[in-house]
């Protein structure tokens, strides 16, 4: 099997007439990684990947497939192969034909094509299927055909288009494993769009987070999770509270921001801003639902004062909606641990958190939900 | 099993007294449109063609002698053959297929473009160019195009102007204006049901086939054409019958020599008040028509459920 080819985008402005679908993106993907382009749609992320297979070229910068540039070379050229949104399967060939689709091309013959096609059926598990059409498969073997019809080119790059989209809940989470350790199996570099952070966050090695047209931060799933570096990114990846206000007092890595509505809170300056952030700013801070807790802490700076509005039981935990002083909204989870329930509405609790958990960083714009 | 399944399900959907308007007046289409009138032409067919008072007397009984005159003409010995008719015959089924090829050609990459271009503005404005012409009636655009082809029309004008041509062809008697007229006749049905099908092919399957490095050719051969293949096949189904049944095309562009086995079914019934050889003629044409569709939807591998769609 081949090994993954680095893509790496050099300043790529993307534009149609006036509107900037990408602006000035900065991209170094490794070889054989599983790379995830995140953001909500219309974010720009599907034309990064057509930029990337060839089908549209950037207005300006460079878009380069193992250190090669790849301007004014098209799609059937470059060594990538897409895996459309809705599969694209061709529905009138068998689904061995489909397979091996891109043997056909360079003249393979009728018994090559077909013993690859059969290796490739091997290997998503549907041996014996090649002579269905599409339309007799399932929504998850549809998947994994094409796959297979990307790979049978032996590409160096694959490139997804939120393929797992029009599946249904269980298969998309069984998906979501069988495709790393696709990817993993053959080594190849996977680029991977997807409007759904539990995709991203599982499967990647590193994420991209996309907002309009512009990548916000570009870091491993869990850095993104734990350090986001907007307030995007801490709104758009995973549930979070979020604190207006400005910063009171900086010391090192920590500062006290001074909220609208609810006292002075203390958190960790998110890592880009360290140095950066000083009194007087205008300043969010995040606060993750499950790092919420239960009762007093010694230093009034990370205790949180609010009433019960509401509590949902979901499952493997609780939710708790509170509203704080001035009406501030709060949610906290609690994991399910065999308790009946963790509060009582309209009682007063006193949220407690460890300034770790809690990220402090210059306002901007949210993600809306 | 499956035909009351279809009726019930009808009823159900349309309601009773709906679902009792529509199944009578597609009955009646059907019963005293379609099949009575053409079965009692078929009748014609096999009867002598007598004077009034005769019909119903002991000489009007069931004869082969009216099919037997095409085939070999007023020879009773069957010793010679109806070569005339028989070349009108052939002649016009030939050219009726290659209209129908020839519009396959000119079709196709037009339906592809407009299929594709799903929808814009300027698609619209085309469609609408097309059709207007279509207002105009069939007689009054033959003569037109009359005009343009003749000695001094605007074809020859135009190719001696440029100095193509030193003395006007006669596109006429060449039957290109026939042959012209014919294609241009029935385009349109050629045209709206392949970019209807075209319109509906997913563009992810070029793009993916473009992907996986397959050359335009290869793009159309493997994934254009077979998708197109219901609407190719029925809009060259009615060209090819229309074009074979045409007469106003083929009275007004045809050349003074050439005859189209319409016009000799018209001569039959009009000219020589013969319903009886008219209708056998004209049996032959619609029998043989069907048989050719029947067997290129065969070889293609075409069913009549496609056609509908």
């Amino acid at each position: 099997m081949s090994s993954g080819v680095a893509v790496d985008l050099e300043n790529v402005w993307i534009k149609f007439g006036d509107f900037v679908a990408v602006r000035e993106a900065n991209v170094n993907i490794n070889g054989g990684d599983f790379f995830s382009f995140l953001g909500p749609s219309g974010c720009g992320k599907t034309t990064i990947l057509r930029a990337v297979s060839g089908f549209l070229e950037p207005s300006d910068g460079r878009v380069l497939i193992g250190g090669n540039d790849m301007a004014g070379i098209g799609p059937n050229k470059r060594p990538t192969a897409l895996i459309f949104q809705n599969l694209a399967l061709f529905p009138l060939m068998k689904v061995w034909e489909n397979i091996s689709f891109s043997m056909e091309v360079t003249g393979a013959s009728a018994g090559e094509r077909r013993k690859r096609a059969d290796e490739l059926l091997d290997m998503i598990a549907l041996d014996g299927q090649g002579d269905k059409l599409p339309s007799e498969l399932s929504g998850g073997q549809k998947q994994r055909v094409a796959i297979a019809r990307a790979l049978c080119a032996n590409p160096d790059v694959l490139l997804l288009d939120e393929p797992l989209s029009a599946l249904d809940l269980k298969l998309r989470q069984h998906m979501r494993t069988e495709l790393r350790e696709i990817q993993q199996r053959v080594g190849i570099t996977f680029i991977y769009i997807t409007h759904d952070q539990g995709e991203a966050l599982t499967m990647s090695d590193n994420v991209a987070v996309m907002k309009a047209g512009v990548i916000d931060q570009i870091d491993t799933g869990h850095n993104i999770y734990d350090h986001p570096s907007t307030p995007f990114v801490a709104s758009f990846v995973g549930e979070n509270n979020v604190f207006r206000g400005t910063i009171k007092s900086v010391s090192g890595n920590e500062a006290i921001i001074n909220t609208n509505r609810s006292g002075d809170l203390l958190a960790r300056i998110t890592p880009t801003q360290v140095g950066k952030l000083g009194v007087g700013d205008d300043a969010m801070m995040f606060i993750r639902p499950e790092a919420l807790e239960l009762g007093k802490a010694q230093e009034t700076e990370t205790t949180i004062s609010a009433n019960v509005v509401n509590e949902e039981f979901e499952g493997n935990s609780f939710s708790v909606f509170l509203e704080g002083d001035g009406g501030k909204q709060i949610k906290m989870s609690v994991p399910n641990l065999g308790q009946d329930n963790i509060s009582a509405k309209g009682e007063n609790l006193a949220l407690h958190y460890d300034a770790a958990n809690a990220v402090v960083m210059p306002a901007g714009e949210l993600a809306s939900e | 099993m499956k035909k009351p399944m279809i009726f019930s399900q009808f009823f159900r959907n349309n309601g009773v007294i709906m679902g009792s308007a529509l199944m009578g007046l597609v009955g009646f289409w059907l019963i005293f449109l379609v099949v009575l009138p053409q079965l009692s032409m078929l009748d014609y067919s096999f009867r002598f063609n007598l004077p009034p008072a005769e019909v119903g007397g002991p000489r009007d009984v069931y004869t082969l002698s009216n099919y037997q005159h095409l085939i070999y003409g007023s020879d009773k010995t069957h010793s010679t053959y109806n070569t005339v008719d028989l070349m009108v015959f052939v002649r016009t089924i030939i050219a009726a297929i290659l209209v129908t090829v020839f519009n396959i050609l000119l079709c196709y990459p037009l339906a592809y473009f407009l299929g594709q271009s799903k929808g814009s503005g300027f698609v619209r404005l085309l469609v609408v160019l097309l059709i207007i012409p279509y207002w105009i009636n069939e007689i009054l655009r033959a003569f037109a195009l009359r005009i343009i082809f003749g000695d001094s029309g605007l074809l020859n004008e135009v190719l001696m102007f440029l100095h193509l041509t030193k003395e006007p062809i006669d596109f006429i008697r060449q039957d290109i204006a026939l042959y012209a007229g014919l294609g241009y006749a029935y385009i349109l049905l050629m045209l709206f049901p392949m970019y209807n099908v075209i319109e509906s092919l997913d563009r992810n399957q070029i793009e993916a086939a473009r992907d996986m490095g397959a050359s335009w050719a290869r793009i159309h051969r493997r994934i254009v054409i077979p998708h197109a293949k219901p609407g190719i096949v029925s809009g060259a189904t009615m060209v090819f019958m229309l074009s074979a049944g045409a007469l106003a095309a083929p009275q007004i562009l045809g050349g003074p020599s050439s005859l189209w086995f319409t016009q000799l079914v018209y001569q039959w019934f009009n000219d020589s008040l013969n319903w009886q050889q008219g209708a056998a003629y004209a049996i032959v044409l619609l029998v043989s028509t069907i048989i050719i569709v029947l067997t290129v939807m065969r070889i293609f591998k075409v069913n009549m459920g496609d056609i509908g769609k």
